[in-house]
């Protein structure tokens, strides 16, 4: 199969049928790609293809063919996302960052906080407690921390 | 992943042509987004080993109108049905169903047409398709049938698809009246639902379940109460009786029972 990954023209002749995920951990050697659950729910897994954030996990690696992959190595370790995660404290035990940071990657300007709700709805962190995530996304958009302590919390 | 990597033997069609002939010759699964097929994959529940990947079927992503029918394509995936107005238009809670699937990752990857296939009684856009009687359009190489999604179910996960069909539409005729949905879960993202109900409000009132059977259901009893004139305690104690749900791993009959008929107040209500 041909791609674009992380910028790079890319060849691999990995069974079609093959998870993503494993392609690009074992045969890209790109272990930033985590896996939790391995069936969609917690996001770990996530990464950008043609710049939509979708679970490596359970995707067949053949239906890559012809898109641009983008895992969390191919922001190039530099991101001020990534310093605002480790400012901030989004991540503890660092499991569901790679995932967090990538579902961000979709975020459009000035997010609310319900938008970034929405777009890490499908990211699960049992560290955390989301608000320190939710903070480090706000500044990295420049945006304000609501003032009310409870809106920061996951819960509706 | 459970399924030994070297035992899977994937396929790859282009076009809709070459799929429904790939299908017509050879006994393979149809996977669109994977988002359920790779799931069953990883847990080691699935069988089939051979699978024909409909991704790249671009033709089958289009959503349009043919007179007054919203066409939908079945590689719709539910980011593009969020996005659409045409179905913002004609289908609100079509709308309201996509954003509660899973969460932006699933709704990228996950399909209309999918949903229909994989026959889940839990499915969220499911009810949705039965409260307005959508038509389920299938291929085969050599011919097209329509089917009503309200009878495309035969049993728990069993479908009226042949092995060399493909489900390549669904059409929506216009929905006269209010239409109501709500998905009672865990939480709001990434939760499998215990009751989902889809309804429309009209001289004819119009209400589906989802996962309170082993196909999403109409409640055809209670939508006689109300079209009849019945009051809505007459059409809660009809539902009460009317429906069958289980006991599972998510949720029990009996709680299933109750949020069901407090839903359909909550419908009666809101619709007013």
């Amino acid at each position: 199969m041909q791609f674009v990954l992380n910028g790079k023209p890319t060849t691999l002749s990995a069974n079609p049928a093959a998870r993503l995920i494993d392609v690009l951990r074992e045969e890209c050697l790109l272990t930033g790609v985590k896996e939790g659950c391995g069936e969609g729910e917690c996001g770990a897994c996530t990464v950008l293809i043609d710049g939509e954030p979708v679970c490596s996990c359970i995707i067949p690696a053949g239906q890559v063919e012809g898109t641009e992959v983008v895992t969390i190595e191919g922001l190039g370790g530099n991101h001020p996302l990534q310093h605002l995660f480790m400012n901030e404290v989004g991540a503890q035990c660092g499991i569901c960052t790679p995932g967090m940071i990538m579902a961000a990657m979709k975020l459009g300007d000035a997010p609310t906080l319900d938008d970034i709700k929405t777009a890490l709805a499908g990211n699960l962190c049992r560290c955390t407690g989301y608000s320190a995530i939710y903070r480090a996304v706000l500044k990295w958009k420049g945006m304000p921390e609501p003032d009310t302590a409870g809106e920061m919390s996951v819960m509706e | 992943m459970r399924a030994a990597v070297s035992a899977l033997d994937m396929r790859r069609a282009t076009s809709l042509e070459e799929a429904l002939k790939i299908i017509r010759d050879e006994k393979r699964m149809p996977v669109a987004g994977a988002t359920d097929v790779y799931v069953a994959m990883n847990f080691g529940t699935l069988v089939p080993k051979q699978f024909l990947d409909i991704w790249a079927l671009d033709e089958l992503r289009t959503i349009s109108s043919r007179g007054d029918t919203l066409v939908i394509g079945a590689l719709t995936s539910y980011t593009s049905l969020i996005q659409s107005q045409l179905v913002a238009d004609r289908v609100p809670m079509l709308v309201q169903a996509s954003r509660l699937v899973g969460g932006v990752q699933i709704q990228n990857r996950g399909t209309l047409g999918g949903n229909i296939a994989n026959g889940s009684p839990a499915a969220d856009g499911v009810p949705v398709l039965a409260a307005v009687d959508a038509i389920v359009v299938l291929r085969s190489a050599d011919a097209e049938r329509r089917v009503s999604i309200n009878e495309y179910y035969t049993g728990y996960r069993q479908t009226m698809m042949r092995a060399d069909e493909l489900i390549v539409a669904i059409e929506i005729s216009p929905v006269e009246g209010k239409q109501w949905f709500r998905k009672v879960g865990t939480r709001a993202a990434q939760a499998i639902s215990k009751v989902v109900m889809a309804a429309v409000r009209a001289p004819s009132p119009r209400i589906a379940f989802g996962s309170v059977a082993a196909t999403v259901v109409r409640a055809r009893e209670t939508e006689r109460v109300l079209s009849s004139g019945g009051s809505i305690e007459d059409a809660a104690e009809t539902l009460g009786r009317e429906l069958k749900p289980i006991d599972d791993v998510r949720s029990t009959a009996e709680y299933r029972r109750r949020v069901s008929v407090n839903l359909l107040r909550r419908f009666w209500a809101d619709t007013e």
